[in-house]
């Protein structure tokens, strides 16, 4: 199944835990610093770096890339780290978070209600997965190295659904 | 007495912290490449052959297995015969974690404090070292390149002496069934038992540096460490927790003396990488 950015919850529709699922377009890296940032420019009425609604944020602190390469290894890191932050982002409009590992049942619940979905590509995959990355471009948070939030165009960028918009949970079938 | 210059240790931690990042260690290519072989499960055998895919890529295009470069640990064994030249050993050990990941394009993961402020340091140091003294004149160098989503499913439990064989094997299966997908599985599994309640961490730690081709030199625990594996295997997480037979590769189990009232029992996870090197001078 292939997907493409932006991920509406129209494309979600119908979708189910387990399916494998191939992205192209847009998404955008955040992991444990820049969430932390977020919230707090939530928290200060200011605008986020870049519009969340139908959004996909991956989870993801990239090695830096060596000469003539698009991006460095780009693996998926755990989930359960952005959870206190992730509800309030996917009430925002957030599509589609991705990264590896358990959810708790706070973002389950806010992945049902908002009708989003979690999916997970596979740990320690770095490698072949930067392969899938055809451009990166910074937007925020330089200052946090491989923690900064950066804008990837991706091609087929293969990940399966682990929760889908119903609240069926891959790692509890 | 030999006179070892320090300078050495800058060049190998350099070189070593860079070779595990880019190819699989050959004990831990070789479970791999086995479980793979092994794997009943259709989805757990197409995770496998991912693993091994991204593996040739990275070593074919040069990228680093994982994003994940990991926190550096050093195990430094020092003849008692032995004399530094050249400046400190620490610093040398420091230098060469701070050269391998700048030249090797690895990821700087280390924040200064823990708890405040948490800002990155920038050349992946300080790296943790550990020294012990051995007879004669030889130096021998250990690192592992950990990284966190294991490492931060590690636990470590002050058993009762009575809890026995039964306690240990399900402190390490809780151990696992909670790590699940977090851990990237299939695992290397360290278990440090005796010593106290530190010590026991930092067997659990070394043991997922011992090669996972080795077993413990006592055939009781080494029958242990099969049975560990065995009953893990059973628990169906499966690689990357999509289910299968494959979750831990290895399960190594490392040992010290302990007090009359004391079975610590501490459980190191480690991905299905496990960046580890050895080099004798």
């Amino acid at each position: 199944m292939k997907l493409t950015t932006p991920i509406t919850k129209e494309k979600l529709a119908g979708l189910k835990a387990g399916d494998a699922i191939e992205i192209t377009g847009t998404i955008y890296t955040a992991r444990d610093a820049a969430h932390k940032r977020m919230n707090e420019m939530l928290d200060c009425g200011e605008e986020l770096p870049f519009d969340i609604k139908d959004a996909v944020i991956y989870y993801v602190g990239p090695t830096p890339a060596a000469p003539n390469h698009v991006f460095g290894s780009a693996g998926p890191t755990t989930s359960m780290r952005m959870d206190a932050y992730a509800p309030r982002l996917y009430d925002l409009g957030l599509s589609v978070s991705i990264g590896k590992g358990y959810r708790t049942q706070a973002v389950v619940d806010a992945i049902k209600r908002n009708h989003a979905a979690y999916m997970v590509a596979i740990g320690g995959a770095g490698a072949l997965l930067s392969q899938c990355i055809k451009k990166a471009e910074l937007v925020a948070f330089e200052e946090l190295g491989p923690e900064a939030v950066y804008r990837l165009e991706v091609v087929d960028f293969p990940v399966t659904l682990a929760i889908d918009g119903e609240g069926h949970n891959l790692y509890e079938e | 007495m030999r006179e070892f210059d320090v300078r050495q240790l800058t060049e190998a931690v350099s070189t070593m912290v860079q070779d595990v990042n880019y190819r699989y260690p050959a004990d831990v290519k070789h479970c791999l490449d086995s479980a793979c072989e092994k794997e009943t499960s259709r989805i757990g055998k197409a995770t496998l052959e991912y693993l091994k895919l991204n593996a040739a890529i990275a070593d074919e295009k040069h990228i680093p297995i994982c994003q994940d470069t990991g926190m550096v640990a050093v195990y430094l064994y020092v003849g008692q015969d032995v004399h530094f030249t050249h400046g400190s050993v620490n610093e040398a050990i420091q230098e060469g974690v701070r050269q391998g990941y700048d030249k090797g394009y690895l990821r700087k993961s280390m924040v200064s404090e823990p708890l405040f402020e948490r800002v990155n340091t920038k050349d992946n140091t300080p790296c943790m070292i550990y020294t012990s003294i051995i007879d004669g004149e030889q130096v021998i160098l250990e690192i592992t390149c950990k990284g966190a989503g294991s490492e931060n499913m590690s636990v470590i439990e002050m058993l009762k002496p009575a809890q026995g064989i039964e306690g240990v094997k399900q402190t390490v299966l809780n151990a696992v069934k909670k790590a699940g997908p977090n851990a990237c599985p299939p695992m290397v599994i360290g278990v440090g038992l005796g010593g106290s309640f530190d010590y026991a961490a930092y067997l659990a730690k070394k043991a997922t540096v011992r090669s996972c081709d080795s077993a413990h030199p006592d055939p009781r625990y080494a029958a242990l460490e099969d049975q560990l594996l065995s009953e893990i295997n059973q628990l169906n997480i499966g690689p990357q927790g999509l289910k299968g037979d494959t979750t831990a590769l290895k399960v190594n189990i490392e040992t010290h003396a302990t007090h009359i009232a004391c079975l610590p029992c501490a459980v190191n996870i480690s991905c299905h990488i496990t960046r580890h090197a050895r080099r004798e001078f």
